[in-house]
């Protein structure tokens, strides 16, 4: 059977185009298949960054037909063969060339994210003490393998550029995973609020849509994390309460 | 750090390389709320055919004051302005329709659906601008927390309503008798499904459990925590069939006040 992909190719400093490459196509391919073997058979040029095929590195991120997913988990008869399959980098981030884009700006956000700050030791030994029921709780969130579709779907950074004053759901979810830590005793409320820009979200749930890991990234980090900033700065009630704790 | 997307092609109104039905989604949400919506208000400035036998409308409930049997405090206050329109319903609305319009679910689905930011994930947007729920006004959507404890105190009342919905007046001998009409079973639903819409709050949530890094040093928070939870991650669904059922339920005890449905006693 042969299919159609229409590919974005693009050279930096160049207004990028779509192509189309007829290819045959089998059953069990997924579109990370047919990129390469466009790549072999008609466009040995064609930039793609990809590497464990296994939707574990999170190198393969792209907009397939327009979704944003993991070329490598994304099969073929999930999707119409009888149009052309678009196939796009990342709109969220700069693109290099082709499919490639640089997510660079992801690694500097990381960066102002207070590391995290184990609590006094428990035991004479240095050692801590903490529940395993407590650890499963921020477990989730290091699911996350870094494929910044969910940074790629955020409108606040897609459509609105807010990059400077906004993290996005994948720093949301990692910061989650330090706020809420049981042995965690840094405080990042004020960040979240101030330079983190945590209100921006409006709770689309995209983010947890095209999440390749399945968290929970809205329910179970953002949410959450409004309402602690929620309860530090916005709530009388509960300041009037830390008044007299 | 300058961030310039190359593939801004895409930009604008509704734009987008997506193929499916993106449009079925939002466009099912804006008529299911504007439903809702119409129909609330108007039978909230009805004002009439909100009960029947014990049965009370769950928009009327609870009866401050009104001319029904139901009412608290008796008829309408003698202070109330005559330019003002005056239907019970309207003291009790604002709250359950503050605390969904403030809800964590309804906030991204309206977003969508009424305001198109975005219309769908990795669809284009009609405006620039955009400042979220990070200043005013929408940061007001942060008073959620206390709708929410209205809305738990609703709850209790819907509860009692139920209980009255299952003592009938024998018109025979006028003492009241236990039964069970088909009123009593859709008032008894709608709460249920409003309970689980309600307890399933994120905020309830966050209060119960979620605000502590050690849940398990507090066996309580974490047990409640667990139900929240539980609840939480059908919120959506809840959210959609308390809406249905509380319309229903209003519905129901109106058009058996009208007459136009005879309601089954079942016991």
């Amino acid at each position: 059977m042969q299919a159609t992909f229409r590919i974005w190719r693009s050279k930096a400093g160049e207004a990028g185009r779509f192509a189309d490459y007829p290819t045959e196509v089998s059953e069990g391919m997924v579109v990370l298949d047919a990129v390469h073997q466009i790549q072999a058979d008609q466009a040995p040029d064609l930039a793609c960054r990809w590497n464990c095929k296994a939707g574990k590195c999170g190198s393969c991120s792209a907009e397939v037909n327009g979704r944003p997913k993991l070329m490598c988990m994304t099969r073929l008869n999930t999707l119409d063969l009888a149009q052309p399959v678009t196939i796009e980098p990342m709109r969220a981030f700069p693109n290099i060339r082709d499919l490639v884009t640089d997510v660079s700006w992801n690694f500097q956000v990381k960066t102002g994210i207070r590391k995290f700050r184990p609590r006094a030791a428990d035991a004479a030994d240095g050692t801590w003490r903490m529940s395993q029921r407590d650890a499963d709780r921020v477990q989730e969130f290091r699911k996350c393998i870094e494929c910044f579709l969910c940074q790629d779907v955020c409108h606040v950074l897609r459509d609105h550029d807010k990059h400077e004053a906004f993290i996005g759901p994948r720093f949301f979810a990692y910061t989650a995973a330090l706020e809420m830590h049981p042995l965690d005793a840094d405080d990042r409320l004020g960040d979240l609020k101030e330079h983190h820009g945590i209100g921006y979200c409006n709770i689309t749930k995209c983010c947890t849509k095209v999440c390749p890991e399945h968290i929970h990234i809205t329910d179970n980090a953002i949410i959450p994390l409004k309402e602690r900033v929620v309860d530090r700065f916005y709530d009388p009630v509960t300041r009037l309460l830390r008044m007299f704790r | 750090m300058q961030v310039i997307p190359v593939t801004a092609v895409h930009r604008g109104f509704g734009t987008t390389s997506r193929r499916d039905a993106w449009w079925a989604t939002p466009l099912a949400v804006f008529v299911g709320l504007s439903a809702f919506v119409g129909y609330a208000t108007w039978a909230a400035f009805q004002g009439d055919h909100y009960t029947y036998g014990p049965y009370l409308s769950p928009f009327y409930s609870p009866e401050l004051f009104g001319d029904s049997p139901h009412a608290w405090f008796g008829p309408k206050p003698a202070a109330w302005p005559a330019w003002l329109p005056f239907s019970p319903a309207l003291l009790i609305l604002p709250f359950p329709g503050l605390f969904r319009f403030t809800c964590y679910y309804y906030r991204g689905a309206y977003y969508k659906a009424f305001w198109a930011d975005p219309p769908s994930c990795a669809v284009g947007e009609p405006r620039k601008s955009y400042r979220g729920e990070h200043s005013f006004p929408l940061i007001l959507q942060n008073a959620h927390r206390f709708f929410m404890w209205v809305a738990i105190v609703f709850i209790a009342f819907l509860v009692y309503d139920v209980w009255l919905a299952l003592w009938f007046t024998n018109p025979v001998s006028g003492a009241r008798e236990f039964g069970v009409g088909v009123g009593s079973i859709v008032l008894a639903v709608n709460v249920g499904l409003l309970a689980c819409y309600t307890w399933g709050c994120h905020v309830l949530r966050h209060v119960v459990g979620g605000r502590l890094d050690e849940l398990s040093k507090s066996p309580a928070c974490a047990m409640a925590y667990a139900c929240v939870s539980g609840l939480n991650g059908r919120h959506q669904l809840f959210a959609w069939c308390s809406l249905f059922s509380v319309m229903s339920s209003d519905l129901y005890v109106r058009l058996c006040s009208m007459g136009v449905l005879t309601d089954l006693r079942l016991l």
